[in-house]
């Protein structure tokens, strides 16, 4: 075992990539369950991103076109989602899974001819001498405009929830949907749009797992990354900026677990890589105790009988 | 204008009548599926849902709607107990593997011995294995409130991991010429989970399968336990006043729906698998979980959703080889179906009524 071949600046440049997936999705998951929707498919909306994505990056040879298809394609799917739970008031869990069985299905069979595939590389923004400042231009400033843009999201939210009218009444939706309807607010509108904005968001996480992270295309490859990000919700006490942070530590966990990998630590492989399955749970049994801080009208189904 | 009016009483009309319109729309919109794919859509059907059954190697395929079916049914009925409560296990895929495991190993460490002692205890382990790894959700949940969907799914591909390094490691085959996987099962008479009647596909898994559909009936129609589930789905509060205690409740559906699957994965390991493999899962904790709902969560309703789903399963692959359909393009024909199903759900719940709305 060497553990000196870790380089500390590369670990940390290699954990931003890899908790940004987690952030797009835990974000736009954020703002579905705020509006008092649980979506729990945003494995399969990611993986459908990460697909659309991908092949229309290698059709193009533009990696940006492919983000915006991925969010198209993230929320097309999520658009399944809302006609069930919204229009014809499905159970939300049930359809949850039927979106991530479906979107795996779908990805597979979109993905057949782009196995084995390189996809063209989106590069690094270019910030001139920022980049040479020793440690912190190689943490900071060698990634590429998606990567901001996840920070940048999480901000954008943030400010959304706590400082404008939009964000006081999607709340309001999620506190209590019987009340919002009464004030004359569309809940199913809103609550559709709500989940049209998460299927994005998870659309552009799996694509950058697909584009930047692999780079590469393979069947059910989010391996559980839109699980994950559910339970960063959780974590997060739906509060934006502490989705950031966690999402942070278990990219640092994931990229940990991979250095250690190549470092030939004696743990097995797959000890190792159970380890962030592992740590999700035991952070969910600790966080757990405290559910005040969940949406009130979370996973329930509105119907305005009058 | 389409207007829902809420009805008084579920319809028990559409209750049956859904999960068939479901499967219609299905064939449907698989249909045009396949004709994207540029097959012929009444071919693929016919080779999906008619070949398995009535074509020319019928005697083939009918074993297999057995043995694909039983692991589907077994493992939706456990599911079932728990979602009528809403109590949600959707880690079933680990609980198998885990049970394929435990029932696997309990099996090698008597080899070469024979008796007929080791499958029963192998049957036993299997159950344990499945048990033990849906309790681990079901504990977190009674003990510290942590929500058993996201646990019992995490737990899946730690199960996957730990599968993989017992085929690399401590169960690998020592005379497998260094290749992953354990022993073959049906190489070791006393592990065998033979069939019953030779070529019908009958194996222990099978008898499982239709005993457990029957005991979930009685429980569910008959006994006390199923009354507090059935209440507890529909009316939480209700079931606290009459006295559900719905610790005990937890604990009893998510170990029964584990120790199912882990039978499933016993019984599937021992007899048509064969032997412990890094890809040994096919899913079946999965789609059960269609199965489950196409069922209406209802134990005959699951018998008989149990052989749709393996009749696709079956019918999918001899449309791969004849008419080079996708692999995918069943799986997304199994969660279309799953969509419909949901949907359609509507007409049994609610009434849709033509015409303006009046006003309050």
């Amino acid at each position: 075992m060497d553990l000196s071949v870790i380089n500390p600046v590369l670990f940390i440049a290699g954990f931003l990539v890899a908790a940004t997936p987690l952030i797009f999705a835990a974000i736009g998951e954020l703002v579905v369950e705020k509006a008092g929707v649980l979506n729990l498919g945003v494995e399969g909306m990611m993986i459908m991103g990460a697909i659309c994505g991908f092949a229309t990056a290698v059709e193009t040879g533009s990696p940006l076109l492919g983000f915006a298809m991925a969010a198209v394609g993230g929320a097309s799917l999520s658009l399944l989602f809302a006609f069930l739970t919204q229009i014809t008031l499905a159970n939300q869990v049930a359809s949850g899974l039927a979106l991530t069985l479906f979107g795996l299905g779908i990805s597979a069979l979109l993905g057949q001819s782009y196995v084995g595939v390189k996809p063209p590389r989106l590069g690094d923004i270019n910030f001139g001498p920022l980049a040479d400042i020793p440690v912190i231009g190689p943490i900071l400033f060698t990634h590429d405009i998606i990567l901001y843009l996840g920070i940048a999201l999480v901000a954008g939210v943030w400010a959304v929830l706590k400082y404008t009218r939009a964000g006081l009444i999607l709340r309001a939706v999620g506190e209590s949907h019987d009340a919002a309807h009464a004030l004359g607010f569309k809940v199913v509108r809103i609550r559709t749009l709500a989940i049209l904005f998460g299927g994005a968001c998870a659309g552009l996480g799996g694509a950058y797992i697909s584009l930047i992270r692999v780079p590469q295309w393979t069947e059910g490859m989010t391996a559980g990354i839109g699980w994950i990000a559910l339970a960063l919700v959780v974590f997060a006490s739906w509060k934006p900026w502490r989705a950031l942070l966690g999402a942070y530590l278990f990219g640092g966990i994931t990229q940990l677990q991979l250095n250690l990998q190549g470092a030939g630590v004696a743990i097995p492989v797959e000890y190792l890589a159970m380890s962030p399955y592992i740590i999700t749970i035991v952070v969910l049994v600790i966080l757990s105790a405290d559910k005040s801080a969940a949406p009130a009208s979370l996973g329930r189904t509105f119907h305005a009988s009058h | 204008m389409i207007r829902l009016e809420k009805r008084p009483e579920p319809s028990r009309a559409f209750s049956l009548a859904t999960p068939l319109l479901a499967v219609l729309a299905t064939m449907f919109f698989g249909g045009l599926l396949f004709v994207a794919l540029g097959k012929d859509p009444i071919t693929s059907i016919i080779t999906i849902f008619w070949e398995p059954l009535f074509g020319e190697f019928a005697f083939y395929y009918r074993p297999q709607l057995l043995i694909k079916g039983a692991p589907l049914v077994l493992i939706a009925i456990g599911l079932s107990l728990g979602f009528k409560a809403g109590i949600w296990n959707i880690g079933a895929e680990g609980q198998y593997i885990m049970g394929a495991l435990f029932g696997a190993a309990a099996g090698l460490a008597f080899y070469p011995t024979e008796s007929v002692l080791i499958f029963p205890f192998m049957v036993l382990a299997g159950a344990f294995g499945g048990w033990l790894w849906a309790m681990i959700p079901a504990f977190l949940k009674v003990r510290f409130g942590t929500n058993e969907i996201l646990v019992s799914l995490m737990l899946v591909y730690v199960a996957e991991q730990f599968l993989a390094s017992m085929s690399l490691g401590l169960l690998k085959n020592p005379e497998g010429f260094g290749f992953p996987g354990s022993r073959n099962l049906q190489q070791y008479a006393s592990a065998h989970n033979a069939e019953l009647i030779a070529g019908t596909g009958m194996h222990w898994g099978v008898v499982a399968a239709l005993i457990a559909v029957i005991f979930a009936y009685v429980l569910l129609a008959r006994h006390r336990l199923g009354f507090a589930i059935r209440v507890t789905g529909e009316a939480p509060r209700a079931a606290r006043f009459s006295g559900v205690n719905p610790t005990r409740l937890v604990l009893f559906c998510m170990g029964m729906s584990g120790l199912l699957a882990g039978l499933a994965g016993l019984f599937e390991v021992a007899g048509p698998a064969g032997q412990v493999t890094i890809d040994f899962n096919v899913g079946y904790g999965f789609t059960a979980i269609i199965v489950a709902f196409l069922g209406r969560l209802h134990p005959i309703g699951i018998l008989l959703a149990g052989g749709l789903m393996a009749l696709t399963y079956i019918g999918g692959d001899i449309a791969q080889s004849n008419l080079g359909l996708p692999a995918a393009a069943i799986q997304v024909f199994q969660g279309m179906l799953l969509f419909f199903l949901l949907a359609l759900d509507l007409l049994t719940n609610y009434r849709l009524r033509f015409g303006r709305a009046e006003v309050a």
